[in-house]
């Protein structure tokens, strides 16, 4: 029923879609993490104008579907003059669309860490900001790395859409496989592969940080 | 503690007892579709469709001229359309009787096999791959595979699609791969239906989308921004797909379709469409 | 730019059309995925040999594959093994294999958030493991799956949008067909589908929450 051959004489493909995959979603893990600190900053900061800004981008973003937010910036934004080619409209949309996410872990992070460590910063000198990159934000960092793992793993998931817009990802190069060998059974066996080899040891490493967080915390 | 255990392991038998029968069930309903729709005595769509008192006919809702879906009458428009509705009157004695359903170049034999749909008027080029899949009627209209281009684009030819030119095409249609093969150092960018590979086109995505001349026709009188160019540089002869081994339903359409040639309704379809009679 | 025309009363009925099987294909996916979790889930609580394991490798490998790789799996490929379906079917389909793999997994954490002490308590008081499930440890499970329940149902009414590439006639796919009329419409019918998914999904979160604080 499966059929190796399909999977040998498309290696440089997989290789590259699979290649193609992993790099999206590295960048789009940095992306969204720095973004995704600065709105869970602005969500907590001592602004009421600012809690709004940061409330608004995160409920908005993460109640629509990333497919929206990958045509929007595929399709919509060269009727404003900015025109990406698929990989890059791609990378950029699943950026966004996980900052929300992790937006809302790191403020999590952020609120775990007592609130007297804050005081007692501010009252010997520190400004907001310095308080907040030299005091919480490290602490919190450590709180936010399993979830962070999770959103790196739904990321790996994610790209996926990547191949509804040409994005040079591994589904958009199983698909035009697909369409050489007819072969779809065995076909999107190996993709389907490609991607547990990705997510599987990251599922498990989660899992094991998760556990022992739990036990020390 | 012991109790529990054989409670346990009951609970399993009969679990996989019942994962069996669902197996089993599906096995069973799948014989039944293999004579549905394999080969040798297959059910005609013919006796099937008029007991059911309904045809269903998958077309395409994106594509000008053959198959465009209008949100404000919610009606599908088109020569295909047209074509669809012709093999319903005849069978049926009513076109209300005809279904439409939405396909694409990617989804339309995976539907056709499926048992979903009756059979394929979709801008479909009979090729020797698709015929291990489908069954084909005769030959109902000739495109040829060409070039859109933006208006005073350099690009006048397939010649000019060179290194660094990026060509739109649409996933599971013949024409990527022919221009795959006449312009092989060119970047194809492959979308999952006509209205996607217009919009990146419209986008500039790329600057050159590849099909046949008379869908790239539709899509100049949408957007006269756009033009063909550099003639046919393919033969693509489209043919209407019905299930393997349905060829009574085959031949029950093709002779419809010698039907509308001789008596002058072929071509009034084809010039209300195309603008042009169709060269003989 | 002309954009008004993007919101012609025929093409928002559309879209609103669209929205409608959107929010029908994920209620009917959701129950399914709803019915076939729970089995999975008392499997894997109850320990019970051989098909516990099974179902543990099998959640695992599905919660971590793509949405869209079942998807396009259960459409084109299946019917190469015999297994064939319509359109709507196979997107129900393929988003009750998904859900129900995600939805299993907060329905054994409901489970295993159950006091142990409750659970013997009711074993030693002479119910069987089923009775005590069905009796003590699903009722009070259940009340504390419900906020997780809803936060997936909302993931789920995003996800259907992926069935847009197997042209399933849901929000995303009319969209796609009224930018068909112009390059201009393209920013105002995405505008347009973002604010119905943020309606809908932001109320459902609010609801969610509320439960969350009451519970």
């Amino acid at each position: 029923m499966l059929d190796v051959s399909v999977l040998i004489g498309n290696w440089d493909r997989y290789m590259t879609g699979f290649g193609n995959t992993l790099a999206i979603s590295v960048l789009a893990l940095i992306g969204s993490f720095v973004i995704g600190t600065l709105f869970a900053v602005l969500r907590i900061a001592p602004n009421r104008l600012l809690n709004i800004i940061g409330a608004a981008y995160v409920e908005f973003v993460r109640n629509i579907p990333l497919i929206l937010i990958v045509f929007l910036f595929y399709n919509g934004l060269p009727a404003l003059h900015l025109n990406l080619n698929g990989f890059v409209a791609g990378t950029l949309g699943l950026t966004v669309y996980t900052s929300a996410f992790i937006a809302e872990a790191i403020r999590a992070g952020i609120l775990s860490v007592p609130q007297g460590q804050t005081e007692a910063a501010r009252s010997a000198g520190l400004t907001y900001v310095q308080t907040m990159r030299h005091i919480i934000l490290p602490q919190a960092m450590r709180i936010v790395i399993p979830p962070l793992g999770n959103q790196f793993l739904n990321l790996i998931k994610n790209s996926s859409v990547l191949g509804v817009i040409a994005g040079l990802d591994l589904m958009y190069y199983g698909d035009l496989i697909n369409l050489d060998t007819f072969k779809t059974f065995s076909v999107y066996i190996f993709v389907g592969m490609f991607y547990l080899i990705l997510t599987i040891p990251m599922s498990f490493a989660v899992n094991a940080l998760e556990r022992r967080m739990a036990r020390s915390g | 503690m012991r109790k529990m255990y054989r409670n346990k392991w009951f609970l399993s038998g009969m679990i996989l007892m019942l994962a069996a029968f669902a197996v089993a069930g599906c096995g069973g309903r799948e014989a039944g579709n293999e004579n549905q729709s394999g080969t040798g005595k297959a059910a005609s769509t013919v006796e099937t469709a008029k007991e059911r008192g309904k045809l269903v006919i998958g077309v395409k809702f994106d594509t000008n001229l053959f198959g465009l879906k209008d949100p404000a009458s919610g009606e599908v428009k088109g020569f295909d359309i047209d074509i669809a509705k012709a093999i319903a009157t005849k069978l049926l004695g009513d076109e209300s009787k005809l279904e439409l359903k939405e396909v694409t170049s990617k989804t339309r034999i995976p539907m056709l096999q499926n048992g979903d749909i009756d059979a394929i008027i979709a801008t479909m080029t009979v090729t020797e791959e698709r015929k291990q899949q489908v069954d084909f009627t005769e030959v109902y209209f000739n495109a040829g595979q060409s070039l859109l281009v933006k208006k005073g684009s350099p690009i006048r030819s397939i010649d000019d699609v060179k290194k660094g030119v990026k060509v739109v095409a649409v996933k599971g249609s013949t024409s990527t791969k022919n221009v795959r093969e006449k312009a092989p150092d060119a970047e194809v960018l492959e979308f999952e239906n006509y209205q996607d590979a217009f919009t990146a086109l419209k986008s500039g995505k790329g600057e050159v989308l590849t099909t046949d001349n008379s869908i790239l026709f539709g899509m100049m009188k949408q957007d006269p921004n756009f033009e063909m160019v550099g003639g046919n540089f393919t033969d693509e002869p489209y043919g209407i797909a019905v299930r393997k081994g349905d060829t009574e339903f085959a031949s029950f359409i093709n002779n419809l379709l010698k039907e509308m040639k001789e008596n002058g309704e072929y071509d009034k379809l084809y010039e209300q469409w195309m603008g042009e009679k169709p060269s003989k | 730019m002309d954009f008004i025309g993007a919101y012609s009363s025929d093409n928002v009925l559309y879209m609103l059309e669209g929205f409608l099987v959107t929010i029908g294909v994920a209620c009917i996916a959701i129950i399914l995925s709803f019915l076939v979790a729970c089995l999975l889930a008392v499997v894997r609580y109850a320990r019970i040999p051989v098909l516990s394991q099974c179902t543990a490798v099998l959640v695992e490998i599905i919660r971590n594959l793509p949405l869209l790789l079942i998807i396009f799996f259960v459409f084109f490929a299946l019917p190469q093994v015999g297994l064939k379906m319509s359109v709507f079917a196979a997107a129900i389909v393929a988003l009750t294999i998904f859900e129900a793999a995600m939805v299993s997994e907060i329905i054994r954490a409901g489970l295993m958030s159950i006091d142990k002490g409750q659970i013997e308590a009711a074993r030693s008081s002479g119910l069987s493991f089923i009775q005590t499930l069905r009796f003590v440890t699903m009722p009070q499970a259940l009340r504390r799956m419900i906020p997780p329940m809803v936060s997936q149902f909302i993931a789920l009414l995003k996800d259907t949008s992926l069935t847009v590439i197997i042209a399933l006639p849901e929000l995303m796919h009319n969209v796609q067909i009224v930018n068909g009329q112009s390059v201009n419409y393209i920013i105002p019918t995405y505008l347009f589908a973002a604010l119905l998914y943020f309606i809908v999904n932001y109320a459902l979160s609010m609801f969610a929450r509320r439960l969350e604080l009451r519970g």
